[in-house]
């Protein structure tokens, strides 16, 4: 089941093909990002809504920069100075965005279950899930993937899409940090285990979700360990604004156990890759230093990010409905 | 043959029963030779030539053809490939063509483009290549180099060196390649 023509609200359920599929499709993108025109006409005239309901740098910036070197004309919501602070309910302004004529949405929201809430309102446009409270994120998935699997590749001197899911197999990955309020880590998991890596979990409790013992994962006892066991670290963001704060006693017992030092990070393998989804809280979950390493692969994840997410757009909105 | 090679057959209208042979290994490669020596003949200065091979039926024969140019002439000869993928007019009504690498880069001012393709049949491939081509400047001259010209031309396109004309209907498909090319009829 490709996502060709459909929504993207989650990567749970995705095939392996179908999230390889959107990898080969990004690598081509990436060639296109480094021309001197960097843009194709594939959605020309084509209508994408940016509509940010929540805080966001790289996500939004990335989602319109993708969306117009596609050739698609970009409808911009801001949210802050926009009819929703007047009240305006989520279905009121969509279909009020929709009456100018969409072809697709891409919507952050801060509740769970927002963009498949809005795919019903409209069905006739393809949405794509830019994050929705702690559900899911999976462009970000997507790049993350991405990222590594380039990465990995380019040790062996190929091109990701000429080792298809071949170094996922067996890849080890460990996140670590706040699991239950991210849903990075939920679209991270989705992708990296459904692509065929082993992933590990490292979290105090009381940053687990209650219904882990139901995911692809293994949670680990001893994270000093894990470090050494890990191919890939993946970071993630302590999320204050989810209160994430009254889950651990304090934000310096949180670096203490959880946050990757610079004596933590000696404990890594010379090859192990570091991937953090950014905003980072520098000296909370990662150490400063620790950040700036060559293994670190923080901004080619945002480099990636605009290609992923032509990957994305191009596949869904440019594609017919496949099997209607 | 795997699902994924199924579907990108499907994709490039290959998937066919094979009516007949119609060019050997021998007959491809002496028709690329005749082409080479074309492509010489019309361009006096050979380094300013960029052989551009279109994804993904003219790869091959572009990467042959340029090397068989450089042969000939002595010097080396660029050879490069192109994705039209996203520069189709067919996006949003048929399938989407899977993407493939583009090794063009730079800027084309000064020299000539000698785009190839395995078969040239509606000329829409074509356009979107010329399409394309603009976004990396302006060469001198683009010219069309293909296998097999089917016929059945949708738009004012016209090829330079033709490998074999091959008149066909439209129920028919051709398969060409370096080993050969052969007649076929589409599956229901």
């Amino acid at each position: 089941m490709s996502i060709r023509g459909s929504n993207l609200l989650t990567l749970g359920g995705l095939s392996r093909e179908a999230l390889l599929e959107i990898l080969d499709t990004a690598e081509s993108f990436v060639e296109v990002n480094q021309r001197t025109v960097k843009k194709v006409p594939a959605l020309k005239g084509r209508v994408v809504a940016s509509l940010f309901f929540e805080e966001s740098t790289r996500t939004r910036l990335s989602f319109e920069t993708a969306a117009k070197r596609l050739g698609a004309d970009v409808v911009s919501l801001a949210v802050a100075s926009s009819s929703v602070k007047k009240g305006e309910s989520l279905r009121d302004t969509i279909a009020t965005i929709d009456a100018l004529g969409l072809d697709a949405v891409v919507l952050r929201h801060r509740s769970s279950g927002a963009a498949e809430q809005v795919s019903r309102y409209v069905p006739h446009v393809r949405v794509i899930n830019a994050g929705d409270g702690m559900h899911q994120h999976p462009t970000q998935g997507l790049l993350d993937a991405f990222t590594v699997r380039q990465v990995l590749a380019a040790r062996r001197g190929l091109s990701g899409s000429e080792t298809g899911s071949s170094l996922f197999e067996g890849l080890r990955v460990l996140i670590v940090g706040d699991i239950r309020h991210s849903r990075v880590a939920r679209s991270d998991i989705a992708a990296y285990a459904t692509l065929g890596a082993q992933v590990r979990v490292a979290a105090p409790g009381t940053l687990l979700p209650s219904d882990i013992s139901n995911w692809p994962v293994e949670v680990v006892d001893n994270f000093d360990e894990a470090l050494e066991w890990a191919d890939v670290v993946g970071l993630l963001r302590l999320q204050q604004e989810r209160g994430t704060g009254a889950f651990v006693p304090s934000l310096e017992e949180f670096t203490f156990t959880y946050g990757l030092t610079q004596e933590r990070a000696a404990r890594l393998r010379p090859e192990t890759l570091i991937t953090h989804p950014g905003p980072m809280n520098r000296g909370v979950e990662v150490d400063s230093a620790v950040a700036d390493l060559p293994s670190a692969l923080i901004s080619q994840q945002v480099s990636n990010g605009v290609p992923i997410r032509m990957a994305v757009l191009y596949l869904t909105v440019a594609a017919p409905k496949e099997n209607s | 043959m795997n699902s994924e090679e199924a579907r990108q057959d499907r994709e490039r209208g290959l998937a066919f029963v094979v009516k007949s042979q119609l060019l050997s290994v021998e007959d491809v490669s002496r028709a690329l030779t005749r082409m080479a020596h074309e492509i010489i003949e019309r361009n006096l200065s050979v380094e300013k030539l960029i052989i551009v091979g279109l994804q993904r039926g003219g790869v091959a024969i572009a990467e042959r053809l340029a090397k068989q140019l450089a042969h000939i002439a002595g010097v080396p000869v660029r050879f490069e490939t192109l994705d039209v993928s996203f520069y189709r007019d067919d996006i949003g009504s048929n399938p989407l063509k899977t993407s493939s690498r583009t090794t063009l880069s730079g800027n084309l001012a000064g020299s000539t483009v000698v785009l190839v393709d395995d078969v040239l049949f509606t000329g829409r491939t074509i356009r979107a290549a010329l399409q394309a081509l603009s976004d990396w400047g302006r060469p001198d001259a683009v010219q069309l180099a293909v296998l097999v010209d089917r016929g059945h031309r949708e738009l004012p396109i016209r090829p330079d060196f033709v490998g074999k004309n091959l008149p066909t209907s439209l129920s028919e498909s051709v398969r060409a390649s370096l080993e050969g090319v052969w007649l076929g009829v589409k599956p229901q």
